[in-house]
């Protein structure tokens, strides 16, 4: 059982929904990032989704686009990425990281080389933004065999057959785009979500994650109640974004961000609809 | 022959091509290549298509002989195939057409286009306007400004100009920040890309809807000449003029192909727009080909003096048509765009856009080398009336 496995099975043991922060690795400095990683643990963090910055990130809205320029200003690589992982791991063995970007960064340094440094720096997952089911074949097996999982996005367009196809190749967990945009986008309608949730369950049991739109205590716990899991990235790269300047400050913020939704999301699931 | 089944099922030409996508786009594209695979084939919307490339854009446009820089350069003889004569000045109205009519049947209300030089901005709010559609363009903030004529003719067209500021404020961002529009708003939306790249099946139904100057091309020679030429030359940014072009041509192995990518500075200062000549593949805006990257797999930053060329991708069927030998891929300089603008414009009567200057001094310098009863046609893609701030400034003249 991976780490990842291990991490939500426990969790639905406990009758409890998993909290899973992004950042953007190297944003604002590539100084800060273990450091900020350690404090998403302390606030209630179940597993981490470490972003790879890309140069044309085309599915991030304006947050997350300026994050990737942040850290690009200091030319963090996918390598950096998985040294910062490494350094991560030497105080915390049991957190999960998911690798989270885009395709170019990983071809150019080679599919197998990022796998095998991948899992040499104790990184538990990837899921590359624009890798479409169609094109996965070929990635899948490679990078299975080193022990990551493969987590893929689902979305409200994805019909059943690509549903299908999807949790197929998929590990570790689903990550579904509550909604038609990119990140950092309001509204979401959660009885929508729950619906696309029901079709998609009829084709897995893999645990699902619910992402894109989710701001605050109220959102998560709203969403936490038809997911496994919340992730939440956009709310917490605009407080990197608004304290770039002085980022020291941002472990305490960034910790007391994602307490808030922890309790939010703990809390009896009556109370998290009232709120 | 192979060639013309290509791309596959998934979109691939050889190892090119593809879906590179969020999920969320996957399907919106299925539906797109269905509906395509059936209108194409279909003769009413098959005979609204040339009556419109007829009646609209004014097809067909001329195969003209350039006696006179014939004569100036020496060797083989220089025709061109003028697609400046467009409504609107360029090819990219063939493509913008057949797009829009798809839009139209698909029942979608609003269009959206990513622009770098302008010019399929221009010619999607051409035919927005035509159309009746809603109608917004992306385009690289630095374009804005370096295209100003080409923005208010949009604006006067009725379409909403968004300068885009992300990354390296120009086509490449534009293209992000217009798939980025897509995913949001996909039930209404019909993104008219501009070029040969983007996910399948944009790479393939771009080139369908300019290989009409390709098509064209092959009866006027065997009207005018009684044989096909020699030799093509087109420019390639994203490259969607050269494919209309050399599609049709790709089985006729007499006719050698060129494909003149933007040498900017010069390849080997790095200061350029030519992934084929020096780029590797990747994979960019949602599908595999030749890419400028650095060694961490970032995008990097274009130099051209044409908008239209500075475009760090290219199309996929350009990368495998390179890889299979059928087309060469070359570069020239911004300084030789220049001077092949000036030559053909004092010498013929004609002022080429800055994109096809370049294939213009390729043909310059191939020319000498062919004999005098073989024929080059240069792809005149468009018109240089949007480039005279851009030259008149880069010579120190002003014009306020």
């Amino acid at each position: 059982m991976s780490r990842i496995e291990s991490t939500l099975a426990a969790l639905k043991a406990e009758g409890r929904t998993a909290l899973i922060p992004y950042i953007t690795a190297g944003d604002p400095h590539p100084n800060h990032t273990v450091g900020l990683m350690h404090a998403l643990v302390d606030g209630g963090a179940d597993i981490i989704e470490l972003g790879v910055p890309f140069s044309d990130p085309m599915a991030d809205g304006p947050t997350i686009q300026l994050a990737c320029e942040r850290a690009l200003l200091h030319d963090t690589s996918l390598w950096n990425c998985c040294a910062m992982v490494a350094e991560f791991r030497k105080r915390d063995s049991r957190t999960p990281v998911v690798l989270m970007g885009y395709l170019n960064p990983i071809e150019t340094r080679g599919l197998e080389a990022f796998c095998a440094l991948a899992q040499a720096s104790g990184v538990d997952g990837v899921l590359i933004v624009d890798l479409a089911v169609e094109e996965a074949p070929d990635f899948a097996p490679v990078v299975r065999a080193h022990g990551l999982d493969l987590i893929f996005l689902l979305a409200p367009t994805s019909s059943d057959a690509r549903i299908d196809a999807i949790v197929r190749q998929a590990s570790g967990y689903l990550y579904y785009v509550s909604l038609k945009g990119v990140t950092g986008a309001a509204l979401l309608d959660v009885a929508s979500v729950e619906a696309k949730l029901g079709q998609i369950r009829r084709h897995t049991s893999l645990p699902i994650a619910v992402g894109f739109g989710i701001r605050d205590a109220a959102s998560a716990a709203l969403v936490g109640t038809v997911a496994d899991g919340v992730v939440v990235g956009s709310a917490l790269v605009s407080q990197i974004e608004k304290h770039q300047a002085t980022p020291a400050v941002l472990p305490g913020l960034l910790k007391a961000q994602l307490a808030e939704m922890r309790a939010a999301l703990d809390a009896p699931a009556t109370a998290a609809q009232v709120a | 022959m192979i060639y013309e089944n290509l791309p596959d099922a998934r979109g691939h030409f050889g190892p090119y091509g593809g879906r590179f996508v969020a999920e969320t786009l996957m399907e919106p594209l299925r539906e797109l290549e269905a509906a395509y695979q059936q209108l194409k084939n279909d003769p009413a919307f098959r005979a609204e298509m040339d009556r419109d490339l007829a009646l609209y854009v004014g097809r067909p446009s001329p195969l003209y002989p350039a006696e006179r820089l014939t004569r100036k350069w020496g060797g083989a003889q220089i025709f061109l195939k003028r697609e400046d004569l467009n409504h609107t000045g360029a090819h990219k109205i063939n493509n913008t057409v057949g797009q829009a009519l798809l839009a139209k049947h698909l029942g979608k209300t609003r269009i959206i286009a990513e622009t770098g030089a302008g010019q399929h901005g221009v010619a999607s709010a051409t035919i927005a306007a035509r159309l009746g559609l809603k109608c917004v363009v992306y385009m690289g903030a630095d374009d804005v400004e370096r295209q100003s004529p080409n923005v208010y003719r949009m604006k006067l067209l009725g379409a909403e100009v968004v300068p885009v500021t992300s990354g390296t404020r120009t086509l490449k961002d534009a293209l992000n920040e217009a798939l980025r529009d897509w995913v949001t708003n996909v039930d209404d939306t019909f993104y008219v890309i501009g070029t040969v790249a983007g996910p399948h099946p944009y790479p393939m139904l771009v080139r369908d809807f300019n290989a009409v100057v390709g098509r064209e091309l092959i009866g006027q020679s065997q009207d005018m000449l009684g044989r096909l030429p020699d030799a093509l030359v087109a420019c390639v940014g994203g490259g969607s003029n050269a494919i209309g072009m050399f599609h049709p041509f790709i089985p006729f192995d007499g006719t050698a192909m060129y494909g003149v990518e933007a040498g900017g500075d010069g390849v080997e200062t790095g200061r350029h727009a030519a992934p084929l000549s020096a780029g590797k593949p990747g994979v960019l805006h949602g599908n595999r080909t030749y890419v400028m990257a650095d060694d961490n797999g970032q995008i990097i930053g274009t130099h051209s003096i044409s908008a239209g060329l500075d475009y760090p991708g290219v199309g996929p069927e350009h990368a495998w048509l390179k890889d299979i030998g059928r087309v060469n891929y070359v570069s020239v300089t911004d300084t030789e765009a220049l001077d092949a603008f000036h030559e053909c414009t004092r010498t013929e009567g004609i002022i080429p856009a800055l994109e096809p200057s370049h294939a213009l001094a390729y043909a310059k310098k191939l020319a000498p080398t062919m004999a005098r009863d073989q024929i080059i046609v240069v792809n005149l893609s468009g018109r240089g009336d949007k480039d005279i701030f851009t030259i008149a400034k880069r010579e120190g003249i002003s014009l306020l």
